[in-house]
């Protein structure tokens, strides 16, 4: 009885907790597909014995099969090991992309969000113009000028989301400048640049998260698109969008594209869950 | 089917309640909020239902209506006319909500579509009637607002909400709710969003439907005043559970549950004399100081804004005193520059022309890094506690935010000054690590005044303290604040539309009326001898408590003011 008693108080809290926060069965699996994504890029080689650039070419374009769960590619290369090594430089440069995009998108929102007036005329008129550009044909222009790899091609997504963060924060200091706890740190003694960083930009972040999320999960996309059309790293690095556009050419044998395509799908979709998620649970 | 069909005739006649509740219990989800309440109210008769937030009280209303969300799950029984609610399926209760079971929102200006006239929207209410004719129903739509006391039917029927008063639109909303006849109106705290004169007018109303139209009223307040001058009966609810129920004569006259009587001692309209001996200590003051300078001295300030290419006075030729440790009342309805004169006097908006002075130093005129010596003394308690704290910041940082802005001490002498503050305002040091969120609205509001204390301010200004707090809550805030202006000697500024909680705890009083002040006083003058109509009638919008005083008037006694007309 006792035993039973101590043993089930943990549990019941737990489950509280969980219930508490609503956590669907979906979201946790969202989760657990991040999970592997993140722990495939920080330790690929305790997941794949195979090596991905060396091949052996006897065992060229073999389906997918216990020994090789995705099958192998023209150059007898282990398929589920390319995309488990590809995936650090996917997931590194879509985090990229998304600092990129927070830390210069958030300052400018901030600024303009903030100050108004004419600095408010200034910012907006250059958020304007980034969006006046495609977003895509943007990263595209970039990469072109600051040259063709993986990091370049992160860089180039950074700043075609700038804008996106910019509106967004821009919108959301905007109105916590107008809420009453401003002005009234304001009269409690409170400078500018106190209220600015200690209490609008707090409060103004909190519904940028979900969006940084939401905005991982493009960047991964983008990004691959980019390596898709040669704008990243050359073979034979394996990043998910350049092991789909070499499986392209591949048709007849069609795992090759399938694979990383689902990879990618399951990633981006598991962030755009957990996205939603956090806009919810706020 | 055919032995329940007799049962309901049998239960039908005349004699038998039109609504009776019996052990009804509703949780949300697992969170039980409403346990075993039962309750009877005859035909024309009414009946209040009366708690503090989260009493349970609207979640009883809404489970009569059938209107929990759905989440919510209601046990037990609801009759209406003998017939059982709960239990009905929706199709067949639809007859029930709208046509036999009116329904009056707490909030007028939320529940009319803004983008549709009220016409179009009240020949959507009246589908309900089984009335082919388009224009005989507009004509009844017509009849049922002149019948509501609305002057102009057809300019009203061709508005769209935002062209509306408050009070109209409440006007309105009830129309609408008794149109299709009803034998039941469920009133929500029809009243709360409304300024006070409007208030009684709005009670008068539904009174008098009452009356004319034989409907009966479940009214649901936290004003126990109200709920005394208005309902037959009276439930008290607390955390969901009856605490006391039966003929409001009785209930009011002897309570006899402990929480009755603690709602009855903290209505500030039953009550004047409540804080005498807090308050008496600025009284002698008051008397005292007639020769020396004002702590406050506001002399001839106007102040107007351009809204659309008009200009609106919002403060026009405003002049006050206050004496050092007395607290003076800025009373009037909403819209009436009460919030302009204190913004004025904090210097957060620039008078166009007069003069403001606090402790002698002139407070217009100065930039915004000279304000600062000012606001060093000078402090505002805002009149919404959960707008008013940073939602990021736990409550230790929250009040030690001025101490740190006005670099005051070492930082050990700060943390103590934190916790003396807290102390002076009745709460515990547990509650320093939490946030905002986490505490009640009651505790959030002396977290702000522990905030403007910590200054150690010799004035300061309270925009409405108490209004988004219970009454339980106000009365605990405003001995707080008493006791503290015993033992500190601090001079408020008190912005109020509460004329009833003005009595009990200010020293002078002036009443505002768009933009002036009409009379000015100690509070004896103004309450005792008012000069001014608009005094009067402020004074008159008082719930007494005295039993159903207001039923006698007759509706076309309407007198208008400013809140009352087409915009």
């Amino acid at each position: 009885m006792t035993l039973a008693s101590l043993s089930s108080t943990p549990r019941v809290t737990l489950i509280g907790r969980l219930t508490g926060l609503r956590v669907s069965p979906v979201v946790v699996l969202s989760f657990l597909v991040v999970a592997l994504a993140i722990v495939w890029s920080l330790a690929p080689g305790l997941f794949t014995s195979y090596d991905p650039v060396n091949g052996t070419p006897a065992q060229k374009l073999l389906g997918p099969s216990a020994a090789h769960w995705f099958g192998t590619d023209h150059l007898g290369r282990d398929l589920y090991a390319r995309v488990v090594y590809g995936t650090a430089s996917s997931v590194a440069s879509a985090l990229i992309a998304v600092v990129i995009g927070v830390v210069a998108g958030g300052t400018i929102g901030l600024l303009a969000g903030f100050f108004g007036g004419w600095v408010d005329t200034v910012f907006a008129r250059l958020v304007d113009v980034l969006l006046a550009i495609p977003k895509f044909l943007l990263a595209v222009i970039v990469v072109t000028a600051i040259g063709f790899d993986t990091t370049n091609a992160a860089i180039a997504t950074g700043v075609s989301a700038v804008a996106l963060f910019a509106r967004v924060m821009r919108s959301e200091v905007i109105k916590t400048r107008a809420a009453t706890f401003v002005e009234s740190s304001f009269l409690l003694g409170g400078s500018r640049w106190h209220i600015l960083w200690r209490h609008v930009l707090p409060n103004a972040s909190q519904s940028v998260l979900p969006l940084a999320v939401l905005q991982f999960g493009d960047s991964i996309l983008v990004i691959a698109s980019l390596a898709f059309l040669g704008y990243g790293d050359p073979p034979p690095a394996s990043d998910w969008g350049l092991l789909i556009s070499t499986g392209k050419d591949y048709l007849k044998w069609p795992w090759l594209v399938y694979a990383p395509a689902l990879v990618t799908i399951a990633t981006v979709l598991s962030v755009n869950r957990i996205s939603r998620w956090l806009r919810k649970t706020d | 089917m055919a032995p329940q069909d007799r049962l309901t005739t049998f239960l039908n006649r005349p004699s038998s309640p039109l609504l009776r509740t019996e052990g009804l219990s509703i949780a949300y989800s697992t969170h039980k909020v409403v346990t075993n309440v039962g309750f009877e109210l005859g035909r024309g008769k009414s009946l209040a239902l009366i708690g503090e937030s989260g009493s349970g009280k609207s979640t009883i209303a809404r489970a009569v209506l059938r209107l929990l969300p759905a989440t919510g799950h209601a046990s037990g029984r609801v009759e209406f006319e003998g017939q059982e609610l709960l239990g009905l399926a929706e199709r067949r209760f639809r007859p029930f909500r709208g046509r036999r079971i009116g329904f009056v929102p707490q909030d007028p200006g939320n529940s009319l579509n803004p983008v549709r006239t009220v016409g179009a929207q009240a020949m959507e209410a009246a589908a309900l009637l089984d009335e082919p004719d388009r224009a005989v129903r507009k004509a009844l739509i017509l009849e049922t607002f002149a019948q509501v006391g609305l002057d102009n039917p057809q300019r009203v029927y061709d508005s769209y909400p935002h062209q509306l008063s408050g009070g109209m639109l409440q006007r309105v909303l009830i129309g609408l709710a008794v149109l299709p006849r009803p034998s039941l109106l469920v009133a929500d705290e029809p009243t709360s969003a409304l300024d006070v004169t409007i208030q009684k007018r709005i009670l008068d109303l539904l009174s008098k439907l009452q009356e004319e139209l034989q409907i009966s009223l479940l009214l649901i307040t936290h004003d126990l005043a109200i709920a005394a001058e208005r309902a037959d009966s009276i439930v008290v609810l607390k955390d969901g559970a009856i605490q006391e129920a039966g003929n409001t004569a009785a209930v009011f006259s002897s309570p006899s549950s402990s929480y009755a009587r603690k709602l009855h001692g903290d209505v500030p309209a039953l009550n004047p004399g409540r804080y005498r001996p807090l308050r008496d200590p600025g009284f002698r003051r008051l008397g005292a100081s007639r020769e020396k300078t004002p702590k406050i001295e506001v002399s001839g300030v106007t102040k107007s804004f351009t809204v659309d290419g008009k200009v609106l006075t919002a403060v026009n030729d405003v002049s006050f005193e206050v004496q050092a440790g007395t607290t003076h009342a800025l009373v009037g309805e909403s819209g009436s520059g009460k919030t302009t004169a204190i913004r004025l006097l904090l210097g957060l908006e620039q008078p166009d022309t007069g003069r403001i002075a606090v402790g002698g130093k002139q407070v217009n005129g100065r930039s915004p890094e000279q304000l600062r010596s000012v606001w060093r003394h000078l402090q505002l308690v805002y009149q919404n506690p959960f707008t008013s704290l940073d939602p990021t910041w736990t409550v230790e940082k929250i009040v030690r935010e001025p101490l740190d802005r006005f670099k005051i001490g070492p930082r050990q002498e700060r943390a103590l000054a934190v916790r003396k503050a807290f102390a002076d305002v009745g709460l515990g040091e547990h509650l320093l690590s939490r946030k905002p969120d986490a505490l009640s609205g009651g505790q959030r509001q002396r977290v702000a005044i522990a905030r403007s204390l910590v200054l150690k301010p010799d004035v300061i200004v309270l925009d409405e303290p108490t209004s988004a707090l219970d009454v339980s809550v106000q009365a605990d805030i405003v001995e707080v604040l008493l006791s503290l202006q015993v033992k500190l000697g601090l001079t408020y500024i008190f912005v109020s539309h509460d004329l009833a909680l003005v009595r009990q705890l200010a020293h002078t009083v002036s009443v505002m009326q768009r933009g002036r002040i009409v009379e000015h006083g100690t509070v004896g003058e103004i309450f005792d001898t008012p000069h001014q109509p608009y005094t009067r009638a402020l004074l008159e919008s008082i719930p007494s408590g005295a039993a159903r005083f207001a039923r006698a008037q007759p509706l076309q006694q309407r007198q208008i003011f400013n809140e009352e007309k087409i915009a």
